[in-house]
């Protein structure tokens, strides 16, 4: 937050962004969104509508989105609340873009638990393939960010780009993933070394009938257990 | 070992689909209208008879906290359950497994706690990094609503209740519950002072409740199976299994759900294949999540993983998020890096967390490369006993613990990098007036 970028140039971003509308995916959307809220409260909208917008933003112009002023504008008044208290929501939040980014936003988590589990080589690779933190490539595929923690921290190290996550990386899978995507293929998504999710590698240490089939332990719940 | 009829999530490595039907076939759903016909009251004193205190952090009763809610809401001001799936704190990842793998654990759990709290709706606030599980969460209840099992009628049971799922966009403190409603209110995630207290004035300025992922999702099972089941593991007051998540330099790290006060030593040999290099090779290890004080390895290796237990070491539970570390760790960087957490998450309401928090990671760094004088390091202890306390929410603190927890335990390795820059070892002269 403290580290937000300038916003770019107003008057170019507003012959750009000033007619900027939901399109007719969003509408709907936008519609469910504010079903959520009761009468009255419809402020509650406006992280889910920012996002939406930076989405929409995205797909116009084949990025990842960002929020241009008159995009923040406009869900103020959709909310009807004043623009500032839209503006210091999108500010306040990493997850809004105050500038464009890549097509691929490569988010590389470089909190403790990733620390320890080697997200230096994650940084190692994302540089080694011309990223750099805070840029976008000039070729305009990709944006390295360093993120706080992601919440993947059994399968670490990680980094989340667009919306998928990838998990249990060394420097070669980080560099393959990001050929992949370079290549205009998509990665599969999660570990990388082939967990399901956070079992232990190599398989479960407990719950192991449930790998192969939906068991039902609840035939065996009354018989005497071991605490 | 726990064993496996006796956990709860019993898809929490999603080997098996996330579906309504898989989730049935489980027993999840199964005639929860019955649960509801105990009554709110019964409910709630199954939840207090079990034990059940809250997985979020703080430890709190949570069947109590259930009775804090008024008994006969107003029509104009409905009380509200708030679910807290802001899971952020460093080393935590288990509400993730929870709502990608067991969705209608939660749902089923916010419709019994929700009824239990006279709550007209449940929103589920999942942080808007948890992109795929949101999707996941969307789905299951929307599920849930097809099958009438929430929304008007809710099971057959005659009550109303909504859930809907808010996603946030990236603000640790938003797990904070006050954050978290002024976030749900469309606002800046900061916190609000208390009194009053959310479950006199919360959400909308509504009675309300904030619950961990977790608590409600265990609710249902602890009705179907008695106070008697869940009370029957872990230590006096520290109740029930819970869902540990094990990172760092373990053979295997993993999410794995055992007994609460479980051992150090047996949970990491059960399930993570031991310490990287044997136990000898352990330096100390963060237990619950990066909030709380490092534990050298000689306390944590047969300590019970419960809250008295760590408390016992000078730490605490927190969400059971277990930070390894073993011998090639740079221990300073470690907690230099969660003091950078810290600075780039404070909110910047309260002068002594905003300042504090980027002035002791500046110092922390120093530390870390050695530059720093050595009067320095107490000087460092001296503010982080200013910030701690003195904010409105706990982030002051969570950001001054780790930092006391390397002082006391590792101030001869503090010194010794500072030393080793050739700085002098005799505290800072100050300047005569």
């Amino acid at each position: 937050m403290a580290d937000a970028p300038t916003i770019p140039d107003e008057a170019e971003v507003r012959a750009r962004w000033g007619a900027f509308a939901w399109s007719e995916d969003s509408q709907r959307k936008a519609a469910e969104i504010m079903g959520r809220y009761p009468a009255g409260r419809q402020q509650s909208a406006s992280i889910p509508l920012l996002d939406l917008a930076q989405r929409q933003v995205g797909a116009e112009t084949k990025t990842q989105g960002w929020l241009p002023v008159p995009v923040i504008e406009f869900v103020a008044r959709q909310i009807g609340v004043p623009y500032m208290r839209v503006y210091e929501v999108a500010t306040f939040y990493t997850m809004f873009n105050l500038a464009p980014v890549g097509r691929y936003h490569v988010q590389v988590c470089g909190t403790t638990p990733c620390v320890l589990a080697g997200s230096d080589d994650v940084f190692a690779a994302c540089k080694n393939h011309g990223l750099s933190k805070g840029r976008t490539t000039p070729d305009g595929l990709f944006t390295l960010t360093e993120v706080e923690c992601m919440g993947n921290c059994s399968n670490a190290p990680m980094m989340q780009i667009n919306d998928d996550n990838f998990e249990d990386l060394d420097y070669d899978s980080t560099t393959r993933v990001l050929e992949v995507l370079a290549r205009g293929e998509t990665p599969k998504a999660g570990s990388q070394t082939g967990r399901r999710s956070s079992e232990p590698a190599g398989g479960p240490t407990s719950l192991t009938a449930m790998v192969n089939e939906n068991h039902d332990y609840r035939g065996e719940w009354n018989t005497a257990h071991a605490g | 070992m726990l064993a496996d009829k006796d956990r709860i999530f019993t898809n929490v490595y999603g080997f098996q689909p996330w579906t309504l039907q898989a989730a049935r076939a489980r027993g999840d759903w199964d005639n929860t209208k019955a649960l509801l016909e105990l009554g709110q009251d019964k409910i709630i004193d199954v939840v207090k008879a079990s034990g059940l205190r809250g997985r979020g952090g703080a430890g709190f009763p949570t069947g109590t906290k259930w009775g804090f809610m008024p008994k006969e809401p107003k029509a104009d001001r409905p009380n509200f359950l708030v679910i807290n799936a802001d899971e952020s704190e460093p080393g935590s990842c288990k509400d993730r497994e929870i709502i990608r793998h067991d969705p209608h654990k939660l749902i089923e759990g916010a419709l019994v706690a929700g009824f239990a709290m006279r709550a007209r709706a449940a929103y589920i606030y999942i942080r808007g990094e948890y992109i795929r599980e949101a999707e996941t969460l969307f789905a299951a209840v929307a599920e849930a609503y097809e099958a009438g099992l929430v929304g008007k009628n809710a099971c057959g049971s005659g009550y109303d209740f909504d859930v809907f799922v808010h996603r946030g966009a990236g603000a640790y403190i938003c797990g904070e519950e006050t954050a978290m409603l002024e976030s749900l209110e469309g606002k800046k995630g900061q916190p609000r002072l208390k009194p009053p207290f959310p479950a006199g004035a919360g959400l909308y300025g509504c009675p309300t409740t904030v619950n961990n992922v977790e608590s409600i999702a265990v609710a249902p099972t602890i009705l179907r199976r008695g106070a008697e089941w869940f009370s029957s593991f872990g230590a006096e007051n520290n109740k029930g299994t819970k869902l540990f998540q094990i990172s760092g330099h373990v053979n295997k790290p993993c999410v794995v759900e055992e007994a609460m006060s479980i051992s150090f030593r047996e949970l990491i040999e059960t399930h993570c294949g031991g310490i990287r290099g044997g136990w000898d090779n352990l330096l100390a290890v963060i237990p619950g999540g990066s909030s709380v004080p490092l534990v050298p390895a000689a306390q944590i290796m047969d300590c019970a993983m419960d809250f008295d237990g760590l408390k016992a070491v000078g730490s605490g539970l927190g969400t059971a998020a277990i930070i390894v570390m073993d011998k090639s760790t740079d221990v300073v960087r470690a907690i230099s890096r969660i003091s950078y957490f810290y600075k780039h998450e404070s909110c910047g309401q309260c002068t002594p967390c905003r300042e504090g928090t980027g002035w002791m990671w500046r110092v922390m760094e120093r530390l870390r490369t050695g530059e720093a004088d050595i009067g320095e390091i107490d000087m460092l202890q001296q503010v982080t006993k200013q910030v701690e306390g003195h904010s409105i929410c706990a982030l002051g603190d969570a950001a001054a613990w780790p930092i006391q927890g390397l002082i006391k335990h590792f101030r001869p390795e503090l010194e010794r990098r500072i030393r080793e820059r050739g700085g002098d070892l005799a505290p800072m002269q100050e300047a005569a007036e």
